[in-house]
């Protein structure tokens, strides 16, 4: 990528669990310790309610990264949708694979409510994988103005 | 009063869309005996500087399928879109990009590759490719530019309404035109009209249990039972993630869904969709035994986006960086 990678702060978007990872993420700011300002968390209510397109729309609207953050293996508040979030995540890795999107600008980690450190630790060392692999650029597929030549009006004989 | 005017016109397709409006059977004299057909290349003689010389909106319905690849089909898209009152994307490829989009995982370059040079039966030590533009004895030749990236109609051009399948039921396609020429109040621009607004499973008949699924198999790989949902057999079908209409053929024929059809309603994007159930129903926890299990499936954009490509978020695989 032809951008300064010291200038490019990279867009990501987080996705923390209510039970554990947000109130790890919570207990990271009033312990005061230090994380990269470019994770924008968004609070559901569980990781298994990370539905795969929330995932690629974020890529879609402009985000370089994507993090879900959920409780550790059998710490879910409903049993298992942190599973489900894992099933999610390694399948839709082969998926951006297959597309030509770094499988790295999506990551899956376990936080706990207890963990503030990891959170701090998790979102700097994350928001700094994806600075170096550059900005995101997807092709949206829209055509907004017309791209071809006009049609040849000549008739070519039989 | 003058008979209302249709239009049918294919792009990037496989014609299937056009036999499919044929399998209407005797009832297309009804739909010759209501329109007009002043454009259908496919069927009747017209050229492109019939229709060019028509007014704007002087077009009552235009079903355009076929997907938009190249100049020619994009030229077209505009032409149309000018001239037609009513655009409708006709069968997947036109709405969703369907089977020719699945080029979108590729480049140009390679197909052309690939197809001028690679193929075994290819003998082409000069190189050639197509041009666009040729000078031939008797003068100067042109051809449509291929395009980088398959594109959906509506991805060119506003169209008022989609038609999914591929291709599109003729019992659908009935019921849309009959309801058209008996004047029916139109649907909202932007609707999918000849379609249900559940999915395919709601079709299938199928008795439905709470799935454990532990492994994938291919069709091939086992014999389907006729009575049992065919996902909690492992057999990865597209029925959770695609729209209803089709009256769940494939599966009546113990085949599962390919997808067809397009997203169900509310899903933006299919493959997506299809994940989410997937992940659902594989009963496993730990990361090594939920990869090998997804190593069980074969070709997963390819099975989750067949028909969807490039009318998915992601659109088209990325330029590596």
């Amino acid at each position: 990528m032809k951008t300064n990678s010291k200038k490019f702060e990279p867009r990501i978007v987080g996705f923390l669990c209510n039970w554990c990872s947000y109130t790890g993420a919570d207990l990271a700011g009033t312990s005061r310790m230090k994380s990269a300002p470019n994770l924008r968390i968004i609070r559901l209510m569980c990781s298994g309610r990370v539905d795969p397109s929330f995932i690629l729309r974020a890529f879609q609207l402009g985000a370089d990264g994507v993090l879900v953050l959920g409780c550790h293996p059998g710490d879910c508040h409903y049993q298992e949708g942190n599973f489900k979030a894992l099933r999610r995540v390694l399948l839709l890795k082969r998926i951006l694979r297959e597309f030509g999107v770094d499988e790295r600008r999506l990551r899956l980690e376990w936080v706990s409510a207890a963990e503030g450190e990891k959170f701090a630790k998790v979102s700097s060392e994350f928001t700094e994988e994806v600075r170096a692999l550059g900005p995101l650029h997807l092709e949206t597929g829209v055509l907004t103005q017309f791209q071809g030549e006009e049609l040849p009006t000549q008739e070519v004989a039989a | 009063m003058s008979k209302p005017k249709l239009a049918l016109y294919w792009a990037a397709s496989c014609g299937g869309c056009e036999v499919a409006v044929l399998d209407i059977a005797e009832k297309i004299l009804d739909v010759a005996g209501f329109f007009d057909i002043v454009f259908w290349p496919c069927a009747m003689d017209f050229k492109y500087k019939d229709v060019e010389a028509m007014p704007d909106a002087s077009i009552d319905l235009c079903l355009f399928n076929g997907a938009i690849r190249n100049s020619e089909n994009e030229a077209l898209a505009h032409l149309l879109r000018r001239k037609a009152k009513v655009l409708v994307a006709f069968g997947s490829c036109a709405m969703d990009g369907c089977i020719p989009g699945l080029a979108n995982l590729t480049t140009r370059e390679e197909i052309f590759e690939n197809s001028y040079q690679q193929t075994p039966s290819t003998l082409n030590p000069e190189k050639t490719r197509p041009v666009p533009q040729f000078a031939a004895p008797e003068g100067e030749l042109d051809i449509p530019k291929m395009y980088e990236s398959v594109r959906t109609l509506a991805q060119v051009v506003p169209v008022e309404y989609f038609i999914p399948g591929c291709p599109p039921q003729p019992t659908q396609i009935l019921n849309v035109m009959s309801a058209i020429m008996q004047g029916a109040v139109l649907p909202p621009a932007g609707s999918v009209i000849g379609a249900g607004d559940k999915t395919c499973c709601e079709e299938c008949g199928r008795p439905r249990k709470e799935k454990h699924v532990k492994r994938f198999y291919r069709v091939w790989e086992i014999e389907p039972k006729q009575e049992e949902c065919l996902l909690d057999q492992g057999i990865i079908c597209m029925g959770p993630a695609t729209r209803s209409g089709c009256g769940a053929l494939c599966v009546k024929a113990n085949m599962p869904c390919r997808g067809c059809y397009g997203p169900a309603p509310n899903v933006i994007d299919q493959g997506a969709k299809m994940i989410s159930a997937l992940s659902s129903v594989i009963d496993l926890q730990e990361p090594v035994e939920i990869n090998a299990v997804l190593d069980q499936i074969a070709d997963p954009v390819g099975t989750f986006y067949r028909f969807s490509v490039p009318n998915s978020m992601l659109h088209r695989k990325q330029p590596s960086a």
